[in-house]
Order: structure tokens, then sequence, then C-alpha cells
């Protein structure tokens, strides 16, 4: 541990990852207990304002605070993004370590499938999910989850795989362990690094994937705020309000950078020789 | 070389057809009734009745399978609820817009990040290098469609160099429908230059470390022919391969900035008709990507065993 943060007080981008990572968590915990203005506080009279004293990024096209509603959407992209990769590390991690400690058909089996998922981009995975049953923040997750589950498999199946063929796991199969306690007691420990990176990257790609959903109006609904639903709702208003458009971006890239810089430095400051799969 | 091309083939075609069991559950089984999740809770039963006629979804999940099935070899998808034409001229159409703008973000996705790649490994570690490596760790990380609405405010709402979104049309004026392109193709391949120049400037990296590249430059040979003869052509192996994949990716991708630019593309088609729940189109629509996307998959190994011997003879 102590190399580890010697190590991590030299990395640049994992420090930048880390500071924007706490912002983007930090921002979000402030906001279950306060925010400038209500969010939902609708004022007609005060639509389009420009940034001011009292609304510091201006108001949108209902006259609501678009700082608050910012803060509050940072809330929507952590719960979504943290439950659809839990759910697809949790379901993924268990078929990929299954797959590696029985090989044969199942591997086979597990493989086609997985391949099959590769084969529908996650929007579409998420268009098919929402347009039978409905645009919801809860199908978002779903459709996330279903993508993020052969991504982990696939991980999972590499790491583990290489981790099967050492000594000490040989010893452990002589010493007549079982699949399942190898697996729980030898592997998972020795891959634990590499689904930590994978998992930060994944988050990262989630709330990419969730703003892009609530964009097409098929995440979060109102009056949820998102930051991607307040996207599509400045671009309407692109010519009044130019700059409504830029602070739902903004805030999305920074909490992905955050992430993905975040994954990168972890990546090299735990193994540096790892490859990750980076599919969106 | 033949049995390497039949294997992946039929690997390719089982995926396919477990794609469309799993849309056919999805859209038509899942929901109970379709002609309900079509119409909505409120219409009146007589209104079901004929629409479940008129799509046949008053007939067994087998049958309703394999005739849909059989449409798709015969290039038959049906009618569109929402629209009232066929289908496969609606898909047609909507195809010369998502084609081009796929096919233009993709050329300027390769044209930009392969020199910037090359450029990158060229001074690996240093601050060309850095700079190229931030510039793509910032291309990963900010939506395509936020690219688009800045591109948008920019070069629509400031400048006025081009339209802020729409398309006039290939017939009625191609250089106008060209222009209106070159913003969406624009932001469609921001994270797609980003991906490639890091898998150029790795697999430059790669071959700029073999023997063959050592020999070159011992023999005095100018560093542009270094590069770009003996390095670069070696890594284009694994550059094509990614660039085959992302192809796949950038026909997703369009989904969300044909919305963003209001361009009459597949993915305007496949957003309208989640609107519409116009459940043949989405069928319909769905499958066509999964083939897309496998055909490419495909072509790109095929492109790969082509350009590499290697990875035939493992097989």
């Amino acid at each position: 541990m102590k190399g580890f943060l010697a190590r991590a007080a030299r990395h640049v981008g994992f420090q930048i990852g880390a500071v924007l990572l706490l912002l983007f968590v930090g921002t979000a915990l402030v906001s279950v207990f306060w925010t400038p203005h209500p969010v939902d506080a609708l004022q007609m009279r005060l639509k389009l304002q420009p940034a001011s004293g009292a609304y510091p990024l201006g108001t949108d096209h209902l006259g609501r605070d678009v700082l608050s509603r910012i803060m509050v959407g940072a809330q929507t992209s952590i719960t979504v993004g943290l439950i659809a990769v839990a759910i697809g590390m949790i379901g993924g991690v268990a078929l990929g370590a299954w797959a590696a400690a029985r090989g044969g058909w199942v591997d086979e089996a597990l493989s086609r499938l997985s391949d099959l998922v590769f084969a529908f981009p996650a929007v579409l995975i998420a268009i098919l999910i929402t347009s039978v049953l409905g645009a919801s923040a809860q199908n978002a997750i779903l459709a996330i989850a279903i993508f993020n589950v052969p991504v982990f498999a696939r991980v999972t199946r590499g790491a583990a795989l290489s981790m099967w063929g050492r000594d000490f796991v040989r010893a452990a199969t002589a010493m007549g362990q079982g699949p399942l306690g190898i697996t729980v007691r030898h592997v998972m420990p020795n891959i634990a690094s590499v689904l930590i990176v994978q998992a930060t990257i994944q988050f990262a790609v989630a709330i990419l994937a969730e703003a892009g959903l609530s964009y097409l109006g098929l995440g979060a609904q109102p009056p949820v705020p998102s930051w991607g639903r307040m996207l599509r709702d400045a671009q309407t208003y692109v010519f009044q309000a130019p700059e409504l458009a830029i602070w739902p971006g903004l805030a999305i890239a920074l909490a992905v950078l955050g992430l993905n810089m975040l994954g990168d430095g972890l990546r090299d400051l735990l193994d540096p020789r790892l490859r990750l799969l980076r599919v969106g | 070389m033949l049995e390497f091309l039949s294997r992946r083939l039929a690997a390719a075609l089982v995926t396919l057809v477990l794609a469309t069991v799993v849309v056919f559950a999805v859209v038509e089984v899942l929901p109970g009734d379709p002609a309900l999740v079509m119409l909505g809770t409120d219409a009146r039963p007589d209104t079901l009745a004929a629409l479940r006629a008129r799509y046949g979804f008053d007939q067994p999940l087998v049958v309703r399978y394999f005739k849909w099935i059989g449409g798709l070899l015969t290039f038959d998808l049906g009618s569109s609820h929402a629209y009232g034409t066929s289908v496969a001229k609606l898909i047609g159409d909507r195809l010369l817009v998502t084609l081009p703008l796929g096919a233009l973000a993709l050329s300027w996705a390769v044209l930009v990040a392969i020199p910037l790649g090359v450029f990158a490994a060229w001074k690996h570690g240093r601050p060309g290098d850095w700079g190229v490596m931030g510039f793509t760790q910032i291309g990963i990380s900010v939506p395509n469609f936020w690219f688009g609405i800045v591109l948008v405010l920019l070069f629509a709402v400031t400048w006025q160099l081009f339209p802020a979104g729409g398309f006039p049309g290939w017939r009625q004026d191609p250089v106008k429908s060209l222009h209106s392109l070159v913003l969406p193709a624009l932001s469609l391949s921001l994270g797609e230059i980003a991906i490639l120049t890091r898998v150029t400037r790795s697999a430059m990296l790669d071959t700029l470390r073999e023997d063959y590249v050592r020999t070159a430059r011992a023999k005095g040979a100018p560093e542009r022919t270094v590069l770009f003869r003996h390095a670069l052509r070696n890594a284009l192996v694994p550059v094509t391969t990614v660039a085959g994949l992302i192809a796949g990716f950038l026909i997703a991708g369009a989904v969300i900035i044909e919305s963003v630019f209001r361009l009459p593309g597949i993915g305007q088609l496949v957003y309208d008709s989640i609107n519409n729940r116009d459940l043949v189109v989405i069928k319909n629509v769905v499958v066509l990507f999964t083939i897309l996307v496998l055909s490419v998959n495909l072509l790109v190994d095929v492109a790969y065993a082509v350009l590499d011997p290697r990875p035939r003879v493992r097989t």
C-alpha cells in the first residue's frame, strides 16, 4: 500500500483523475442536502436568464436554476452508472470465472453468447428494451448492465485462465480443492486489480451511455434532472441561450475524463502490463 | 484460407440466427401482446383485433418467426404501421443518408488518426507524444453528441458556415446535402479518431522495436522511409482491425448524431419508430444493424487474414 501511494504521488494523470472524481462524487453528495435553488422551482418569468450572482450558470427554458440541476444530475449519472456496472460486474465475473474454471462446452457457449451481445451496439440494446418496456431510468440501467456483462465476462475469463495455469493453483488442485474453492480463494484475489481497473473504465462508459440515452429521451424521465436530457432541452434554445448547451456537456465530459484518467492511472500503478477492453 | 473463411462465416451466421431469435423474443414475446404495445392500452378491441390480423399477431409464435425470417430473406419486410409504406423502401431511403455519413466519418477518422498516431510514436515519451495522448484522452471522454452541439454553436450559430441541421436530399441538391453532412461526420468521428490514434501509436511502437526497422535505420534509410514504408506498413494490421470494429459502432453512434442534426437517416427512423411504437420497423432495423456489424467484423477478419498470414495458421 505504501509503495502504491508513493507511485500515485508521482502519477499526474492518476491525480487529475482522482480530483475530478472527488469533485463529481462530492457534487452529487452535496446536492442531496443542499442546492442553491430548489431543483424543480418553475419561474417562467425568469426563463433563459444569463449567468448572474443569484444564478451562476443562468436559468433554463422553465426558469429553473441550471447549477442546481447540474448538481442533482450528478446523482442521476452516478446512480445509473454504479448500478449498471455493479449488475454487469456481478453477472460477468461469475460467468467469466465459471468459463475459465470449467472450460469445454461451457466456455464455448459463453463465448458465443458474448459475441451475440457484442453484435448489438449498446444503443441498440437500449432502444430495443425501451421500445418494448418503456423509457425510464430503470430500463436504461438494465440496457447498460446487459452490455456490461460480456465485457466483464471476457476480462475475467482471460485473467482467470492465466491464473489456472500457475503453479500455486495447480498445487491447490493437487491438494484436492474444488474449482469453486480455488476460484474464490486463489483466482479471484489475484485478478481483483484487473477487475477494479476495468470497472473504473466501464463506469465512464456507462455515464456516457446514460447521457446518450437520456439525450434521446430514453433514460431518466422528467422531472428528474439528467445531464443528457438537459442537453436535449438546451439544444432547442441554442439560438437564444447558447451557453445552456455548454454546462451539462462539460459536466459529462469532466466526469468521464476523470474516470478514464483514474482508470488508466490505476492500471499503470497496479499492473502496467494489463490490456483493457474499451468498447462503447 | 478457405477453411478459415468458412469457419468464420459459419460463426457469423450462428450469431445472426441467435440475434434474430433474441430480437423476435424481445419485440414480440416479451410484451405479451405486440398490438397493445403499438396502439396503447386505451385502444378499442376491434382496432386491436384488426391490427393483430394485419400483422399476423394472432398466429402461433413459431409461424410468425419463420414468416418474418422468410420475409427477411426475400427483402419483404412488411409495411410500417406509422408510415404506411414498405419497411424495405423506408430503410433503403434512410441508408442513403446514414451510409455516406458513416463513410465520411470513418475516412476522416482514418485520415487524422494514422498521421497523429505515427507522430506520437515517433515522439514517444516526449511532449509531442503527451500532447497527442492528452487529446485522445479528451476525445474518448467527450460525448460525441455534445461535441456536435458545440460544433453547431460555433459553425452554424456564430460563424454560419454550415447548417445547424436538416438534409435537403441528394436528388434536390447534392452539394448542399454533402455540406450538411460535414458537421455530423466531424462529431461522429471524434471518439473514433481518439481510439484509432491510440491503436496506431501502440502498433507503431511495437513495430519500431523490430529488427528490420533497426536494420533499415542502420542502412541509413531516411526517417520518413523507416516510419512509413517499414514500420507503418506492418502496424496497419491491428489498425485495420480496429478501424473495422469502429465502423460497426459508427453506425450505432449515428442514431444519436442524426438526432442532433435532424438528418433523415436510419438513426432518426429508429428514434421516430420508438416514439411511434412501430415495432415492425424497430425489429427489422435492429436486425439490419446486426447484419452490418457482423459483416464488417467478417470483412475485418478477411482483411486481417490477407494482410497477415499468421492468425490463419493458428486456427
